[in-house]
């Protein structure tokens, strides 16, 4: 299979990029999406020129680092599909593909195709995580977690962090993934001590960052790779509107004395 | 106040307000719908009209206990402020959202799940706006295609609804009020939390029911003047007076 690409190019942050066109050939249809991009580079590397600068790590649609908008669609056109889970067989021969980076003010370009989603990590760290000892391994059924509510901690943990749901909207929204954050967290027993705090400061977080708004057009849901519901953005909503709304608990800093 | 000040300065905060401000303009429309239905009841007595024994109920309610207006003015300055925070955080997020994404997609975004009506409710809104405008001129002020039998609804709309402008205007706002409806009526659930897979389904049937209800009754009234179903005024203001005097 033969393709054309366009594909964003850009050296650096502070340089503009423009779209340059390649023409690739001896594809085969089973190769994915990441496999073609290789074997373009290897084209171009031949060539003499700088090959195409991009994401991946585990290539098997689990580490969430592969990050491409794919003919306007975060993940290309297949549903529920990490790039590198994209094959080839899924265009047509001769087919003009344009390959453009995530596009956010929170995700600034690095180079080519790569994006610095730290932006994540730093949402992560204003409250994804529950306060406990690290002692020996607790027994599995002391604190008893009813089937329904464990699977729907895992459907919003089924979230890689990968950004295409920030790509994907048209307002460069995180809500989708803040969302999965906040819940698989919040659902579960173990989360509750800290629910309304991590969901105040996780938005804040987010918003920090520069991220847009949700206006609820469900675009992140159908660019997630796994399938992440926006249910979890209006279960946040609630649990925000909550902790802004309920009378703040002041735990830090010392006790004043009388 | 300072939880306030959080809740107004983050964006949810500010979808939520969006969102009840939102249902408030709803509640407003519901029962501004069923004032309007009025116009279909048959005359109390020759020369009355039920509408305009209503429009002087809105003036009159609450009296002796407050002044005349005083209920009517109070509604109007709620649903104004509604309406100016509806418009003041939905202008601030936009410019968020514009910010958000400076550099935009050279190739064209594919858009796999917002309908029309979700991704066009900037421009259905500010259409609705200069709509609340021109309608408050014509029908509220009078200074727009001013009909000259003052406080007689009837007959003034009697007078507007023969044209067919003002009529294709009508359905037109209409139109593109069951559209700002359509996403807004399901979004508001969503925006405030209180949606779940559960009531999705039948969220998005009450959003569906409420914006072909709404265009339906509302464009029902200009439709009927229109196509002659309507009596024609009798010289209303004097009668309805009278009518008041002997009861």
């Amino acid at each position: 299979m033969n393709f054309t690409l366009k594909i964003w190019r850009q050296r650096s942050h502070s340089e503009p990029g423009q779209m340059v066109r390649y023409d690739v050939d001896g594809v085969t249809p089973g190769m994915s999406f990441l496999e073609m991009m290789d074997l373009l580079n290897e084209q171009l590397t031949v060539g003499g020129e700088e090959p195409v600068a991009f994401d991946s790590d585990c290539r098997e649609g689990i580490c969430g680092m592969c990050s491409m908008v794919i003919n306007g669609q975060a993940h290309g056109p297949a549903r529920a599909t990490t790039t590198c889970q994209l094959y080839m067989r899924q265009f047509e021969d001769g087919e003009e593909i344009s390959v453009e980076p995530w596009r956010a003010a929170a995700f600034p370009l690095l180079r080519d195709l790569v994006v610095d989603r730290s932006a994540f990590d730093r949402i992560m760290q204003a409250g994804g995580y529950i306060s406990v000892h690290s002692g020996p391994k607790p027994e599995p059924n002391s604190i008893p977690i009813e089937n329904a509510l464990a699977e729907e901690a895992l459907d919003a943990a089924c979230c890689i962090g990968c950004g295409a749901c920030v790509a994907a909207c048209p307002n460069g929204a995180a809500m989708l993934y803040t969302a999965a954050k906040v819940s698989h967290l919040g659902i579960l027993p173990q989360g509750q001590p800290e629910r309304y705090t991590r969901v105040t400061r996780m938005v804040a977080q987010m918003e920090h960052e520069g991220f847009g708004s949700c206006r609820n057009y469900a675009e992140c849901e159908a660019a997630c790779p796994k399938e992440i519901s926006i249910k979890f953005i209006g279960r946040m909503n609630r649990d925000y509107l909550t902790a802004t709304l309920r009378r703040p608990i002041k735990r830090d800093g010392p006790m004043d004395s009388q | 106040m300072q939880r306030v000040g959080t809740f107004y300065r983050s964006v949810i905060g500010k979808k939520a307000i969006v969102a009840a401000t939102g249902a408030i303009l709803l509640a407003f429309l519901v029962f501004h719908l069923i004032g309007n239905l009025k116009a279909f009841l048959p005359d109390p007595a020759p020369g009355v009209y039920d509408i305009d024994l209503y429009s002087k109920f809105l003036r009159t309610v609450g009296e002796p206990l407050f002044p005349r207006t005083t209920v009517l003015w109070t509604i109007r300055c709620v649903l104004l402020v509604a309406l100016g925070l509806h418009i003041a955080c939905v202008v601030q997020l936009a410019k968020q959202n514009r910010d958000a994404r400076p550099v935009a997609y050279i190739h064209k975004p594919a858009r796999r799940e917002a309908t029309p009506s979700a991704r066009w409710m900037l421009y259905t809104g500010s259409f609705l706006i200069l709509f609340i405008v021109l309608h408050l001129l014509q029908f509220t002020t009078g200074t727009l295609g001013s009909t000259g039998f003052g406080e007689s609804v009837y007959a003034n709309l009697y007078l507007a609804f023969h044209k067919l402008y003002f009529v294709g205007f009508y359905a037109v706002a209409m139109l593109i009020l069951a559209l700002h409806l359509f996403h807004g009526a399901w979004s508001l659930f969503q925006s405030l939390g209180l949606d779940n897979p559960d009531r999705n389904l039948g969220l998005r049937r009450f959003a569906m029911a409420v914006s072909i209800g709404i265009f339906l009754a509302f464009a029902s009234v200009p439709a009927a003047f229109y196509s002659g179903l309507m009596q024609a005024p009798k010289p209303a203001a004097q009668l309805t007076q009278q009518f008041e005097q002997q009861r």
